[in-house]
């Protein structure tokens, strides 16, 4: 089978696993809408069906299990209550761990698996406690060779009788492709019988009158020629003769019967007792009479249908989702990487034009600009298809957050909200697991025990509200819980004992929460195994700063901590100013520059050997020359030229000092993974309008590395310490 | 000329799969996501033969068979129900409603073939 099918199969089931869960948080939320109950039993019911064709029988077994339970409900027979949901949540939990199991391999916990069958039959009703469904893969129920019945090798003659009821030809059934069937299998002889048929008069043109005597020869099995007549069964008069003695016969009509589902064997009349089956038949599966179809409808002209569906149609069309396209990521990361390339080639030829020696380039300027306008919005086109919805990611949060509370015995919901935000679609990649890690911290470490919280008038169940949102060019995630807040003097005194602040420090509470993020930091007693896993938050901030983004706490005690994230909208363009350094072109990302200023020599302040303040408007920041922390040979004659006075993520402000500003523009960031390793200070390159490449610099770690901004930084704490 | 099979699933995996399958086998093949999608799509595909699910969005395997068989005309075309569902009274309902045949999900490529040709006569 096409491994393609099963990635598109896996592909499937994440998104009915998806659907699943919003299904189940919505029922949860107290939504009882029967089409949302219905929904919910279509996707489980379609990944067991998708699972069964690829013989995945651990997925297929639990996902009957949970259908089977979920059909209770959906026929209202069954309450679904509070326990209900919870395990029909975590189940679906699992069936997720099944999926990946299935996709990627890997060991399925069996423990919790027994568990949670264990848990989800005790709501099977006994009579539906028949759970031996099987996976049939390609021994299908059709697959007549794989009944084990006595094989003829040699040649046999049958002889058949057939005779259609009149409900035969209302079900699409068709006597000559049956004969054509049989015709495939050897030699047959067709005998046509219309001794019935009456005169004309007396004819009823729905009534069914003739019946045929087949003699057929072949080395087919018995069982393979009555599957033949499988569709037809107690719709015609049926009998097979000859080939095989009683008992094979028998043998072979129970298995045949087993096989297709068909009503119990016992039960079933002997097909090769015509009239038996006409008469004495018990309501097997196929067998009342369909209805005739209604002469009134036919001289309805054109056989148009009725106006009914139509009407519905439009209905229909009208709820139903926006048509969408699927397309592979690397044809869409090729479009990204050509509108890079156009937009390079955009400044080149601005450049070049520039240059010529032309008197009037005017009408050349204004087209050029248009070009521009145009490579800004296919380039806002292609960025928005690799854009999704943060939904996805939130759904799996959910998981996190439950799981979480049941492992540390604390009861917490999520609420989320701005779902529907779009963000590229590597950013949510790599977004999972630094949310994950905060969550998981949140439950942890921020919600209090359910018997703490009540004792302040606080809800028993915690909540921790997950937003995201856009914000002027970047997207915004925020991780609120209404826990017990940053335990400030603690954290200090960790810090401390690690020695990452001075004894004597002074801080801000701002300043205090931010050492959450410091390398080395974790407030963890004892390493629990849930959130503390030997990484810190400052992993988190890695992964965060790794995107482009920025990351803050903010605590108010006994209220609560407020995570927000920062990010860029997308990983591929950015804005950033043009700047040189010591003779070189350099970048800075626009989204960490708050001001920029003309220097002299009046706002410029010397503290110490190498330190320099910077005063604005009566205060004082420290200056970092950026050709220093770079290692750049700088001419001495030349005073920094121009301050870019940028913030970093603990609100602290700092000029980079830079010799000069050249222009502020898009740039395509090209990666430096594999071309020359980390460099301190440098995030990316890009490629400008001249053709040279020019470094984008990273001012957070300019800053860190800059020794008059860490002199400063002591300085300061050390004066309010005294 | 190809007998046209209009497929009715909702089920992206199951819908690649009946196309694998019966583009392998030699038959025109068209597909509907749901049931609603497939009784509008029937009269422009004019299929030879209509392969539906049961369990569907907007309009289930059954409705599909109802309004199918309700227009006199279609009558005659073969509609084989696929599906995981197994109950006798599931299959009675469908029977009831005018379907032609019954094949079991997970379905094997020789007896899905076999079964639309008894209902077909395709020479695939």
């Amino acid at each position: 089978m096409s491994g393609s099918i099963q990635d598109t199969f896996f592909e499937e089931c994440e998104e009915l696993l998806e659907a699943t869960d919003e299904g189940l948080s919505a029922i949860e939320g107290g939504d009882h809408d029967p089409e949302v109950v219905n929904a919910v039993f279509r996707a489980v019911h379609s990944i067991k069906g998708g699972a069964g064709a690829f013989g995945l029988d651990e997925l297929v077994a639990f996902a009957h299990r949970f259908e089977t339970v979920f059909d209770e409900v959906r026929a209202n027979r069954m309450e679904l209550d509070e326990p209900l949901i919870q395990l029909l949540l975590r189940s679906c939990d699992h069936l997720y761990n099944l999926v990946a199991v299935a996709r990627d391999g890997g060991e399925t916990d069996q423990a919790h698996h027994n568990m949670l069958i264990e848990a989800l039959d005790k709501y099977i009703p006994e009579e539906e406690e028949d759970l031996t469904f099987e996976p049939m893969g390609l021994g299908g129920p059709m697959d007549v060779s794989a009944i084990d019945i006595p094989q003829a090798p040699t040649e046999e003659t049958y002889q058949i009788h057939f005779r259609p009821l009149k409900d035969m030809y209302s079900t699409g059934n068709e006597p000559i492709f049956l004969f054509q069937a049989l015709q495939e299998m050897g030699e047959l002889t067709i005998v046509l019988d219309d001794s019935e048929l009456p005169g004309f008069d007396g004819m009823d043109p729905e009534e069914s009158y003739l019946s045929w005597n087949l003699t057929l020869v072949t080395t087919e099995a018995r069982a393979t020629v009555e599957a033949v007549f499988e569709f037809v069964e107690g719709l015609c008069e049926l009998s097979i003769e000859g080939a095989g003695d009683a008992d094979a016969d028998a043998a072979a009509l129970a298995a045949l019967e087993a096989a297709f589902g068909g009503a119990p064997a016992a039960e079933s009349p002997p097909i090769v007792e015509p009239a038996a089956m006409v008469e004495e038949t018990p309501p097997a599966p196929f067998e009342q009479p369909a209805p005739a179809p209604t002469p009134e409808v036919k001289p309805d002209a054109s056989g148009s249908k009725p106006a009914a569906p139509k009407a519905e149609n439009s209905k229909t069309e009208q709820r139903g989702p926006n048509p969408t396209l699927r397309v592979d990521l690397e044809r869409v990361d090729r479009l990204i990487n050509a509108v890079g390339e156009l937009i390079i080639n955009h400044s080149m030829l601005a450049q070049q034009i520039a240059n010529l020696d032309v008197a009037d380039v005017r009408d050349v300027e204004t087209e050029l600009e248009g070009f521009k306008n145009l490579a800004r919005d296919i380039q806002e086109g292609v960025m928005s298809i690799r854009a999704q919805p943060v939904k996805p990611l939130f759904q799996r949060m959910a998981r996190i957050v439950r799981e979480a509370s049941s492992a540390t015995g604390k009861s917490c919901k999520l609420v989320t909200e701005g779902e529907n935000t779009e963000v590229d679609k590597t950013v949510i990649e790599r977004l999972a697991d630094p949310l994950t890690h905060i969550l998981r911290n949140a439950v942890d470490h921020g919600i209090e025990k359910p018997e703490d919280r009540e004792g302040t008038n606080k809800d028993k169940v915690g909540e921790i509200r997950l937003t995201a949102s856009h914000r002027s060019g970047s997207v915004c995630i925020e991780v609120k819980d209404d826990g017990a807040g940053v335990n400030r003097p603690r954290v200090k005194q960790i810090a401390i004992e690690k020695g990452l602040i001075p004894e004597n420090a002074e801080l801000t509470d701002a300043e205090i929460d931010n050492l959450l993020f410091a390398p080395g930091f974790s407030t963890a007693k004892e390493v629990s195994n849930l959130s503390g896993r030997g990484v810190g938050m400052d992993v988190v901030k890695n992964a965060v700063t790794g995107l482009g983004g920025r990351i803050n706490i903010s605590s108010s005690p006994g209220k609560g901590s407020t995570f927000t994230i920062i990010l860029p909208l997308t990983l591929a363009v950015m804005d950033g100013m043009v700047v040189s350094v010591a003779d070189q072109t350099m970048v800075v990302p626009i989204t960490s520059i708050v001001e920029t200023m003309r220097g002299n020599d009046d706002m410029i302040n010397n503290l110490g050997a190498d330190g320099t303040l910077l005063s604005i408007r009566g205060s004082f920041v420290p200056i970092c020359d950026v050709a220093g922390a770079l290692g750049l040979e700088k001419k001495d004659d030349q005073p920094p030229g121009v301050y870019l006075l940028v913030e970093t993520e603990t609100g602290q402000r700092s000029a980079l000092a830079v010799d000069d500003i050249h222009d502020q523009r898009q740039v395509v960031i090209k990666s430096l993974d594999g071309v020359c390793g980390e460099i301190a200070g440098v995030a990316a390159a890009t490629i400008l309008g001249d053709g040279k490449i020019a470094m984008i610099l990273d001012p957070e770690s300019i800053l860190a590395a800059s020794p008059a901004v860490g002199a400063f930084d002591t300085e300061r704490r050390m004066s309010n310490a005294s | 000329m190809k007998t046209k099979v209009l497929a009715i699933d909702d089920s992206r995996t199951i819908r690649n799969l009946l196309a694998a399958t019966l583009e392998e086998a030699g038959f025109e093949y068209v597909s509907a996501v749901d049931g609603r999608e497939g009784v509008d799509m029937y009269d422009d595909v004019a299929p030879d033969v209509v392969i539906t699910d049961i369990n569907m969005p907007n309009l289930d395997g059954f409705g599909v068979i109802e309004e199918l068989r309700g227009t006199d005309i279609n009558s005659k075309v073969p509609i084989l129900v696929l599906t995981t569902e197994s109950a006798p009274e599931m299959k009675a309902r469908a029977r009831n409603a005018g379907a032609t045949g019954w094949i079991t999900k997970p379905f094997d490529d020789a007896s899905l073939i076999f079964a639309l040709k008894r209902v077909t006569g395709a020479a695939a």
